[in-house]
C-alpha cells in the first residue's frame, strides 16, 4: 500500500468568531506515523475531531481510508480507531470488562471476543490488573487500556490525540514501543503531540501546527534543515591554530561562549563537513575537538512558531 | 439492538457498583416510608390508615429519587470522553440514551418492589383488584418512562456531574409539594394551589385511587396526559441536546 490513508485540503473550523483551523492541508501515507505537532490551543484536537467525524468542518474536504469524512461517516468510522486526549475508559468497569464492552459493541463472537481481550491484556501487560476497577489504575495503565480498547476491531488507521501527555518517562517509552509495533503491523498512525522529542522519535512526517495553520511540514530531518543555524564547531589547542583557521575557513566566526572555539556554518551533511576538514588539513591545522551541531526540534519549533514566525509566513 | 443490550449491561454494572445510586433509588424511599409512618404519620390527618395513604405517594417518590442517579450517569458519559468513543464506534445515540432510560426504569422497578414489600410488612392493605394492579403497573411504568427521558435530557444539558446533581433537585422536591405525604387540601394557600396544579398530585391521586380499588378517572386521565407530555418533551430535548453536544 502506497496510497494515502488520510488527506485533507483547506480544512476550516471556527467556534463563534474564534478561528481554530485556518486552511489545513494534509497527506498521510498509509502505514506511516504522521505527527501533528503544536502547542496547546493550536488546533490539534479539533483537527483530530474533524478527521474522526466527531466535528464537522466549516470548509474544506477530508478523506480518511478513501472515504469522505463529512458524507461517508459510517465507512470512515468502520476504518478508524481513536484514542482521545482524556482516557475514555469506563471507571466503574474493570480492565477486562472495558475491553469486553468494546468487543461486544464491535459485534465479536463471544469466543473470539474473549481471545482478543486476553491477547490485548497480555500484550499491554494488564493481565494482573484485569479484574480491578479501572478507576484504580495509574495514568499510564489507563492510557494503555484506552489504546487497547481502541485496537479492538483492528482499525487500519489510528488517531492518537496526545497519547503521552502527563505520563512519566517510563510509561511514555512503553507507549512509544507500542506505537512503533502498531506501525510494524501495517497500521497508519495519526499522532498529535506537544512534545518535540516524541514527534522526532516516532514520526515519519511531521506537520507543525500553530494557531490553526500549518507552518511547516516534512520529515524530522527536513524540518531541522529548514531553519538556519546548523554549524560545525571546532576547538583548537592554541591561539595560533585558532587564528589561522579563522583566516582559512570562509564564514567562520568565534563562538560566543568559549575561547578557542570556532563556528563554521554548514548544513551538517558529509560533503560540507569533509570540505571544512580538507581545508584544515591542507593548511596543517590541528583540530582538538570537532562536532556538528544540528538544531533539535525545540529550535525548529521556536523558530517556526515564535521568534521567526514572520519569516516562515513570508515563504 | 444488541448494542443497546450491551449498553444496558454496562449501566446495570454501574448501578450495582455505585452505592449512592443504590441508596438513593432503593433504600432511601424505604427509610422515608419508615420515618413518615412511625414518626410523623400519627400527627397527620388522612382518610383511612396512614400507611395506606402514603405508600402510593412513596411509590412515586421512588421514581423521583432514582432520577439523580440517571442524570449523573448520563452526564458522566458525556463529560468523561467515553461518549466520543461510542460515537466513533458508530453506536447510535438511541442505543446510548435508551439504555439509560431502561436502566433508570429497572432501578425504579426494583426500588418500588422493595418499597411495596416493606409497606406490606408495615400493614399496607390495598383494596385493588387484579385489573387495578395492572393499571397501577402500567401507570408506574409510564411515569418512570416519562421522567427518565426528561432526566436524560437534564443530564445531557448539565455542564458537569455536580450541576447534573443539582438540576434534578426540583424534580426530586416536587413530590414533597404534592399530595404524596399529606392531602393537598391540608396545605396553606399558595402551596395548596401549587400542589393541585403540578403533575405529581394527579399522578399520586391516580396511583392512590387505583390501589384503593376506587379509580379516580379525572386524576388518571390528567396523570397520563402529564406523562405523555413530559415523555415527549424529554425525548425531543434529549435527542436535540445529544446531537448538539456529542
Amino acid at each position: 500500500m502506497t496510497s494515502s490513508a488520510i488527506t485533507a485540503s483547506g480544512l476550516r473550523k471556527a467556534y463563534k468568531d474564534k478561528i481554530v483551523l485556518d486552511g489545513i492541508d494534509l497527506d498521510v501515507a498509509a502505514g506511516t506515523i504522521f505527527s501533528l505537532l503544536g502547542p496547546n490551543g493550536a488546533g490539534k484536537t479539533t483537527t483530530v475531531n474533524v478527521l474522526t467525524t466527531l466535528t464537522k468542518a466549516d470548509g474544506g474536504t477530508a478523506h480518511v481510508a478513501g472515504h469522505d469524512v463529512a458524507a461517508e461517516t459510517k465507512a470512515v468510522r468502520a476504518a478508524i480507531g481513536v484514542t482521545g486526549q482524556f482516557a475514555a475508559v469506563d471507571d466503574l468497569l474493570t480492565g477486562r470488562e472495558n475491553l469486553q464492552l468494546m468487543a461486544n459493541l464491535k459485534g465479536l463472537k463471544s469466543a473470539e471476543g474473549k481471545r482478543v481481550v486476553d491477547d490485548l491484556l497480555q500484550r499491554f501487560d494488564l493481565t494482573e490488573s484485569a479484574q480491578k476497577m479501572s478507576a484504580t489504575y495509574s495514568g499510564g495503565m489507563r492510557r494503555k487500556l484506552d489504546l487497547a480498547m481502541t485496537l479492538i476491531g483492528k482499525p487500519q488507521i489510528i488517531f492518537l490525540d496526545e497519547p503521552t501527555t502527563g505520563l512519566d518517562p517510563r510509561s511514555r517509552r512503553t507507549m512509544w514501543d507500542i506505537i512503533r509495533q502498531l506501525v510494524a503491523d501495517g497500521v497508519t498512525i495519526f499522532l498529535t503531540t506537544q512534545y518535540l522529542e516524541e514527534a522526532d522519535r516516532l514520526a515519519d512526517r511531521i506537520a507543525v501546527l500553530d494557531q490553526g495553520k500549518l507552518v511547516a511540514q516534512g520529515t524530522p530531518a527536513e524540518l531541522k534543515r529548514q531553519i538556519p543555524g546548523s554549524h560545525v564547531r571546532l576547538r583548537f589547542d592554541s591561539d595560533a591554530e585558532f587564528d589561522s583557521a579563522l583566516r582559512v575557513l570562509a564564514g567562520a566566526s568565534r563562538d560566543g561562549e568559549e575561547d578557542l572555539v570556532l563556528r563554521v556554518p554548514s548544513d551538517g551533511g558529509a560533503k560540507s563537513v569533509r570540505a571544512v576538514l580538507a581545508q584544515l588539513d591542507a593548511h596543517y591545522i590541528e583540530v582538538e575537538e570537532f562536532s556538528v551541531h544540528t538544531p533539535d526540534l525545540d529550535d525548529v519549533f521556536l523558530a517556526l512558531t515564535g521568534r521567526t514566525s514572520t519569516k516562515v509566513d513570508a515563504k | 439492538m444488541s448494542n443497546a443490550m450491551t449498553m444496558l449491561g454496562r449501566n446495570f454494572k454501574h448501578t450495582v457498583r455505585n452505592p449512592i445510586a443504590v441508596f438513593n433509588s432503593i433504600l432511601f424511599p424505604v427509610v422515608l416510608l419508615l420515618m413518615f409512618v412511625y414518626i410523623f404519620g400519627g400527627a397527620f390527618k388522612v382518610p383511612g390508615k396512614y400507611v395506606d395513604y402514603i405508600t402510593p405517594g412513596m411509590i412515586v417518590m421512588v421514581i423521583s429519587y432514582g432520577l439523580s442517579a440517571t442524570a449523573l450517569a448520563v452526564n458522566s458519559d458525556m463529560t468523561k470522553g467515553i461518549i466520543n468513543r461510542f460515537k466513533v464506534m458508530d453506536i447510535s445515540r438511541s442505543a446510548v440514551l435508551s439504555a439509560h432510560v431502561v436502566s433508570s426504569m429497572l432501578r425504579n422497578a426494583i426500588g418500588i418492589a422493595a418499597l411495596i414489600g416493606v409497606a406490606f410488612l408495615m400493614g399496607f392493605r390495598p383494596a385493588a383488584s387484579a385489573s387495578d394492579w395492572l393499571a397501577v403497573i402500567g401507570l408506574i411504568l409510564l411515569i418512570s418512562f416519562a421522567t427518565s427521558w426528561l432526566t436524560v435530557a437534564l443530564g445531557l444539558v448539565a455542564k458537569s456531574p455536580e450541576s447534573a446533581g443539582m438540576i434534578t433537585v426540583p424534580l426530586i422536591m416536587l413530590p414533597f409539594l404534592s399530595s404524596a405525604i399529606v392531602p393537598a387540601e391540608t396545605m396553606g394557600t399558595g402551596v395548596r394551589q401549587f400542589a393541585e396544579y403540578q403533575p405529581f398530585t394527579p399522578i399520586n391521586e391516580a396511583v392512590r385511587g387505583l390501589l384503593a380499588g376506587e379509580p379516580n378517572t379525572t386524576s388518571t386521565v390528567t396523570a397520563i396526559a402529564w406523562c405523555v407530555g413530559i415523555a415527549l418533551i424529554g425525548y425531543v430535548w434529549s435527542l436535540s441536546t445529544f446531537k448538539k453536544r456529542a
